[in-house]
């Protein structure tokens, strides 16, 4: 070949190798991801500014639940060479092993290398005074760096389920809201839950450039993609917090739950759940440890919130109902009389009854609360000639209770609120069979004395005292009063829900044996000198064991301005421990300090949780 | 009336020029992006690079239009001399500079460093072109390695001892200026590509080395099956040629081992080798931040001055040999391939104006540039985007350092001055 006919390869060679170049360029930066998402990785730092959670006041102003400054300690693993790991596990107080668990876990893998390049949290909510143990030595262990954080804290070590908690976001909670992202916090229950959207405020995100060394260089365009965090908004609670206080302490070492309720307005004072916990439990690193220890309480169930969630048969109390219903339906006059002859004579003394004079009246019935005479009412309620069949009878009864509030959740503003139960007239078909059941069967299984498969959770059955303090309709029970910033939250709970009991004589005739209770029924022994007050005793049958005591209390009669269920599990008779609580309560609210020290003293002391032998109590009163 | 020849920049070939200064222009502001930094900015401050290298950048144009003005029979007569003075810097930098980063290839005078091994580029080529262009026709083939052994392999072993191992490969280039000439046969650069890919391939398939030599030989032997006449001959080359290619094999995959760590361990991660995440981390870490700068260029780029892994110093050694990161990054792929294109366009353009030379002289020393600038262009373009393991050379105009940005302008220029000269005949 003539040497100059090689320049056409030497072009050509030129030529193709060019291509080729412009080929992969054309695949590394057009075609392919990989590089642009490493890039952001490492170029940007896309910091989340967490602001303030809100606080939470009760209704006298006291600061219930506020911020304190956790640190969570950062890792990022690269920049890891040369750190002091032996003295950072002696500060942590970690093994060598746990911490080459936790390096691996957040180190970068073959398909994501850029994770060696984030921070990552490796110890989270650190406590002040571990940090300053920290700092002092942080020179020393490359690749860390302490980030602070808010966790809550609490003035008072009170009403832990009420407030509820914060934690983490699991994944689930990722998922279905897109606001959150891993390692985000969220309220978890009660108050921080319900009303997690004031209280967590609005995230600020900022896109910061970084160079290799991890200094940060600056905002990504001047900040055009960064937003600025909004605090959470504070919460003024409807709860008093002194009675809170009051009512754990007399619930204490007790099973039960408690509802106070300002009926006028459907403001929740205290919703006392025994037992309970210590809020501060819930907060800093400490948080698994804590809640396994409280799982771990099989017997007590402190995570369990029974005001709330546990759905009780509401015994006596429940005669008030029938006793309103009957005298709606015109079954039922004040002056009617029924015989008791240690039971439900038609029944042959089924329900049984304790001894007292018969026949009572209305009031009487209700003062020494007899078992006949509302075993008589409800029948009467059933038997109703205005329904075609007893079965639409019943229908039409538990059309009058579900009014109450009572076998559906009311809409309160705490999360997992229960139904309570009141069956079904499918219910007693799949039972008994169609057909097969008439009132009387119903009146025998004990609907007409609050037992049988009835349910009412402890706020179900205070909103019911509320209802007839104020004869015939409750607002619904809600424990936030206002929202920082939003005036027209009062407004959401104003509604005054009437109930198919509209005769406001049927209201007083019950109120009127209430008052009796008080002054010579079953109530007597809690009335409290110089207040007219409404109060009913129950003792509820349960499958469990010991008979519930069950009190529930409106006071004054005139213009009530609380009304109060109290429920303590196998305690016995309503006047044992349920009534001397509530009158306490109710005491301590009204006046502001307690002068029965006798009293105060015994419920306090009362120990059922640990006690050896249960006291035998059967029938109910 | 003076003769047209005598005009000033008479027949000079403006297209080389204006690809010339198109350059070194992007090439200074894309210096000053690769250093840029926002609180500190100042380009009358002279400790800064960008403007350290605006000073070279302005002395390379006052030169290149120096060179225009000298005749260029002055490069012709002093070619062994300018080769003989440059070969004795580098002779004395390999003993007596000042050791940078493993290399002593530098001498320092104060704020500024001066590299000698950038020089020999363009007195290689003048050396290399006098020599050619002095034999005799019948003489040459046996003259060529005389012209190789004579001129540039002490130049090779001079810059080895210097430890630029990089810049020494670049008279490798030299190759391409023997094919063209007719002292190197187009079959022997065939069997040295193939060397060098049997030489890759063993090193990535070492365990399977016996595998493919099997195949190799069954292919042969298909071959010779096939062959109408089977001579002996032809068996003996197709023994000889599988026997070649599988010691080749075994041989690299054996020598790989030996060689000095970096250099196993560039060629290791280039080739996608298992190695542990330490030699990665080392090794490969250039490479991997290059490529993450260029790729996240996307197809337009991130902005002038707005990329985020060259400005924030992800990339090591962003303003010498990978600052083709910076072009990819901010300006995408458009531009950098429109870099590659600005850099073919000048490599062919000297190829051509070196085929209508009536001088060999300028045509063996054009061949000489457009092979140096060509060699620079693929290893150096070609290890930021992955083609090519680390070898640390610089991109020509684009890369910091006077050193390098003066004396590729001056192996351009004499070009283009004996360029503009071509209807004398030079010696």
């Amino acid at each position: 070949m003539n040497p100059q006919d090689r320049k056409y390869f030497v072009v050509g060679f030129v030529v193709l190798a060019a291509l080729l170049y412009t080929a992969r360029l054309f695949y590394v930066q057009v075609v392919e991801d990989k590089y642009k998402l490493s890039a952001s990785n490492q170029a940007f730092l896309y910091q989340t500014d967490y602001p303030p959670r809100g606080a939470i006041f009760d209704r006298n102003g006291k600061l219930l639940v506020f911020n304190q400054v956790a640190y969570d300690l950062m890792v990022v693993p690269r920049d890891m060479e040369g750190c002091d790991t032996t003295g950072l596990c002696a500060i942590l107080n970690i093994t060598k092993d746990e911490m080459l668990k936790r390096l691996a876990r957040l180190s970068g893998s073959e398909e994501d290398a850029s994770r060696d390049y984030r921070s990552h949290i490796f110890e989270s909510q650190m406590l002040p005074e571990l940090n300053a143990r920290l700092q002092e030595r942080m020179y020393k262990f490359n690749g860390f760096y302490v980030q602070s954080r808010t966790v809550r804290k609490y003035t008072y070590p009170i009403a832990a389920h009420l407030l509820g908690y914060v934690g983490e976001v699991n994944d689930a909670e990722c998922a279905s809201n897109p606001y959150y992202k891993s390692g985000d916090y969220i309220g978890k229950s009660g108050i921080e839950k319900g009303y997690e959207e004031y209280l967590r405020g609005k995230k600020g995100f900022q896109i910061k450039m970084r160079d290799v060394h991890n200094n940060i260089k600056g905002s990504y365009q001047n900040g055009k993609y960064d937003s600025a965090a909004v605090e959470g908004k504070d919460l003024v609670s409807t709860l008093d917090a002194d009675l809170q206080l009051y009512g754990e302490q007399l619930m204490q070492n007790k099973i039960g739950g408690l509802c106070a309720i300002e009926p006028s307005t459907g403001e929740i004072l205290a919703l006392v759940t025994s037992p309970t916990y210590d809020p501060n439990l819930f907060v800093g690193r400490d948080f698994g440890k804590n809640y396994v220890m409280l799982v771990k309480d099989s017997v007590g169930r402190p995570l369990f919130n029974r005001a709330l969630m546990s759905s009780y048969p509401p015994g006596s109390t429940f005669k008030l109902m029938n006793a309103l219903i009957g005298l709606q339906e015109g079954v039922l006059t004040p002056a009617t009389l029924y015989p008791c002859a240690h039971g439900y004579p038609p029944l042959g003394g089924k329900p049984k009854c304790h001894p007292h004079g018969s026949p009572t009246n209305l009031y009487g019935s209700i003062a020494t609360s007899c078992n006949s005479y509302y075993s008589y009412v409800f029948k009467s309620i059933l038997d109703n000639r205005k329904y075609k069949s007893q079965e639409d009878g019943y229908k039409a009864w538990r059309q009058f209770v579900l009014s109450f509030g009572v076998g559906m959740a009311i809409g309160t503003d705490l999360p997992y609120e229960k139904k309570g139960n009141v069956p079904t007239p499918e219910y007693y078909d799949k039972v008994f069979g169609k057909g097969r059941w008439k009132s009387i069967t119903l009146t025998g299984a004990g609907l007409g004395i609050g037992q049988a498969e009835l349910g009412v959770t402890p706020v179900q059955m205070c909103n019911i005292i509320c209802t007839i303090a104020n004869r015939g309709y409750y607002h619904v029970p809600h424990c936030i009063k206002t929202i920082e910033g939003d005036s027209s939250f009062v407004q959401r709970w104003t509604k005054r829900h009437y109930t198919m009991v509209t005769n406001p004589d049927a209201y007083e005739a019950v109120i009127e044996g209430m008052a009796q209770v008080m002054t010579n029924g079953t109530g007597r022994a809690v009335q409290i000198p110089g207040i007219e007050m409404c109060g009913k005793t129950g003792t509820a049958q349960n499958p469990h064991g010991d008979d519930h005591s069950v009190f529930v209390l409106f006071a004054p009669r005139v213009n009530p301005k609380i009304a109060i269920a109290v429920l303590v599990e196998n305690a016995g008779y309503g006047s044992a421990y349920a009534a001397p609580i509530a009158s306490l309560m109710v005491e301590q609210y009204l006046n502001g300090k307690v002068l029965r020290k006798d009293m105060e003293q015994r419920m306090l002391e009362s120990d059922l949780i640990h006690k050896t032998a249960g006291t035998q109590k059967k029938d109910s009163h | 009336m003076r003769e047209k020849s005598e005009r000033l920049f008479y027949n000079v070939d403006w297209l080389l020029v204006g690809i010339f200064l198109a350059l070194i222009v992007m090439g200074w502001f894309n210096i000053y992006s690769a250093v840029y930094d926002e609180q500190k900015s100042d380009i009358f401050n002279w400790t800064r690079l960008e403007s350290k290298q605006m000073i070279f950048a302005v002395t390379s144009v006052i030169l290149a239009f120096s060179i225009l003005v000298i005749d260029a029979s002055f490069f012709t007569a002093t070619a062994f001399y300018l080769y003989a003075g440059v070969m004795l810097l580098n002779l004395i930098v390999a003993f007596a500079g000042a050791e940078i980063k493993g290399s002593r290839s530098w001498f320092k005078f104060g704020g500024f460093s001066l590299q000698p091994a950038e020089f020999a580029k363009w007195a290689t080529a003048l050396a290399l072109a006098k020599f050619m262009s002095g034999l005799a026709k019948p003489n040459m083939k046996q003259a060529m390695g005389v012209a190789i052994g004579i001129i540039a392999l002490p130049v090779m072993i001079i810059i080895l001892l210097q430890r630029e191992t990089g810049v020494a490969l670049v008279f490798a280039a030299m190759v391409v200026v023997l094919y063209r000439e007719g002292l190197v046969a187009g079959w022997i650069l065939l069997v040295g590509l193939i060397s060098v890919l049997a030489m890759v391939v063993g090193i990535k398939y070492h365990e399977a080395i016996g595998i493919l030599v099997l195949i190799f030989a069954a292919i042969a032997a298909v071959r010779i099956l096939i062959l109408r006449k089977k001579t002996f001959k032809q068996i003996l080359f197709s023994a000889l040629a599988v026997l070649y290619l599988g010691g080749l094999m075994f041989v690299s995959s054996k020598v790989i081992e030996k060689m000095p760590e970096h250099q196993t361990g560039r060629i290791k991660v280039w080739l996608g080798l298992d190695v542990d995440r330490a030699t990665e981390d080392r090794f490969g870490y250039n490479t991997k931040q290059s490529l993450i700068a260029i790729g996240s260029g996307g197809l337009a780029g991130k902005g002038y001055l707005d990329g985020t892994q060259t400005k924030f110093r992800f990339v090591p050694e962003q303003e010498t040999d990978f600052i083709f990161c910076t072009v990819g990054e901010e300006w995408g792929f458009y531009g950098s391939a429109f870099v590659v294109l600005l850099y073919s366009m000048l490599i062919v353009r000297i190829i051509l104006r070196s085929e209508r030379q009536r001088s060999d002289f300028t045509r063996i020393y054009g061949y000489a540039v457009a092979s140096i600038f060509l060699f620079h262009l693929m290893v150096n373009v070609g290890m930021t985007i992955g083609i090519l393991p680390v070898i640390g050379i610089p991109l020509p105009f684009f890369s910091y350092g006077g050193s390098s940005l003066i004396s590729f302008t001056v192996l351009l220029f004499i070009f283009v001055k004996l360029d503009s000269q071509r209807l004398l005949i030079l010696r």
